[in-house]
């Protein structure tokens, strides 16, 4: 590209000329402050252009600054969840101990309040079907478990072994259908069959027209059928149906929670017990 | 389908019914697997795995519980063919009729049972038709899911395939 003539340009020249003179004039006046002209002016515009650089550079130093900031919080931020994660889990398995412990404990107590000879079994597998009660447990004819025995739990009655194989046994619940248990209401001592019925509630049948029985009251094993031993709980009346001023049937809430069922004992021996040993458990 | 598939299916329903019982049952409703399965396995492969599978089931299920053996069994055999010529009859291919196949196969099963309980004067359960219809809808559609989910898992799986095997066919070009 050829430079344009600079004859051509003279208002150009002449500009750069003056500048030339302001400059070399002004190298040799001083300001004010007593700083030469030159410098002054220059610093000052060098100044401005220094702290807009600065400004830019600490603004980039800032930006890259919180950047790194950033990814080690970010780091920072995924240990401290996975920290958090890991202590979450380990207080479950706390809780979970404790829980566990608690059970056993309660178990434990019933065990020795009771003075049967018991064994401990854990619940491992439910129903096969929606239409029946039942659970499974792993001890069997081996651990000494026959069919028609008793099965506790800290609360109450879980229900009675129907069938025992080498290592485990069939559990019928006391809401099955076919379940039933000699009961007595601990208050009256009126007494009464109370029957699974496959849903949440027992149903007490064979009281007495005139039988003593009020909401609220607890019912126990009477112990007269020869599987249940006697003063377990069974559960609390929730609802009494009358005919009249006769008490036909009073439905009775088990005290097992059995949707939670995990660890039961099995009566071995079929000694009585004395009534209301695990009223204070069973009756909360 | 052979008769150690169809084993091995009621097996592991009976497996998985008693292991999640806790959470499939609730009061009286409840979700019976074995029953989806028969039903699945009889509009699958036809009236006489169908069968089959009903026997095989009802009578594992009936063992495992307190009642009497037979009545179970008897009910899901009878679903297990009837589903079976359902399906070799009419096409079953979209999810509304399998689902009205899955609460129907229900509707039969507690039917069955309660008239055989009914016959031999046994204990039944206190059955109410809201509670009826709501059981067999939960039946039918865990059914549903289950054959929506079998359609689609050999189709993921040959898609999968296909794609591989055109990466591969790709390279072997390059």
């Amino acid at each position: 590209m050829a430079l344009p003539d600079i004859r051509e340009r003279a208002g150009y020249l002449f500009l750069a000329v003056a500048v030339g003179h302001i400059v070399l004039i002004s190298a040799q006046v001083n300001s004010r402050s007593g700083i030469p002209l030159l410098q002054a002016v220059v610093f000052g515009a060098f100044s401005q252009v220094q702290r807009v650089a600065a400004s830019v550079v600490g603004s980039g130093q800032a930006i890259w600054r919180n950047y790194v900031d950033l990814r080690n919080v970010r780091a920072e931020n995924v240990e401290l969840r996975r920290r958090e994660a890991e202590l979450q889990v380990k207080l479950q398995q706390q809780r979970s101990q404790v829980e566990a412990t608690v059970r056993l404990q309660q178990l434990l107590d019933l065990r020795e309040q009771s003075g049967l000879a018991t064994t401990g079994a854990q619940v491992i597998a439910g129903s096969a079907t929606p239409d029946f009660r039942t659970v499974t447990i792993d001890k069997g004819r081996r651990d000494g478990v026959r069919a028609n025995t008793a099965v506790l739990a800290a609360p109450g009655i879980v229900g009675c072994v129907v069938t025992a194989s080498r290592g485990t046994a069939k559990v019928q619940l006391l809401v099955d259908r076919n379940a039933g248990i000699a009961g007595l209401v601990e208050r009256s001592r009126a007494q009464g069959i109370v029957l699974g019925t496959g849903e949440d509630l027992l149903r007490m049948e064979y009281l007495a027209a005139t039988a003593d029985v009020k909401q609220g009251d607890v019912v126990l094993s009477s112990g007269i059928d020869g599987i249940y031993p006697k003063g377990f709980t069974i559960g609390r009346v929730e609802r009494v149906e009358r005919a009249g001023t006769a008490i036909k049937a009073a439905y009775v809430r088990p005290a097992v929670d059995f949707a939670a069922l995990e660890e039961v004992l099995v009566v071995q021996g079929s000694q009585p017990t004395q009534p209301g040993v695990n009223r204070a458990e069973g009756g909360k | 389908m052979n008769a150690l598939k169809v084993l091995l299916g009621v097996v592991l329903a009976l497996v998985l019914q008693t292991l999640l019982s806790r959470f499939l049952v609730h009061g009286r409703l409840g979700v019976d697997l074995v029953l989806v399965v028969v039903t699945y396995l009889g509009l699958t492969s036809g009236p006489v795995v169908g069968l089959f599978a009903g026997t095989i089931g009802g009578l594992a299920q009936d063992a495992l519980s307190t009642g009497i053996i037979g009545i179970g069994s008897l009910a899901k055999t009878i679903v297990g063919f009837i589903s079976g010529i359902i399906g070799t009859q009419f096409i079953v291919s979209q999810p509304i009729p399998r689902f009205v196949v899955f609460v129907a196969a229900s509707i039969v099963q507690i039917g069955v049972v309660m008239s055989l309980e009914a016959l031999l004067e046994l204990r039944s359960l206190a059955r109410t038709y809201p509670l009826t219809l709501l059981e067999a809808a939960g039946n039918g559609l865990v059914g549903t899911v289950l054959f929506q989910l079998s359609d689609l898992l050999p189709r993921a799986i040959e898609r999968r395939k296909t794609a591989r095997g055109g990466v591969r066919v790709s390279r072997l070009r390059e």
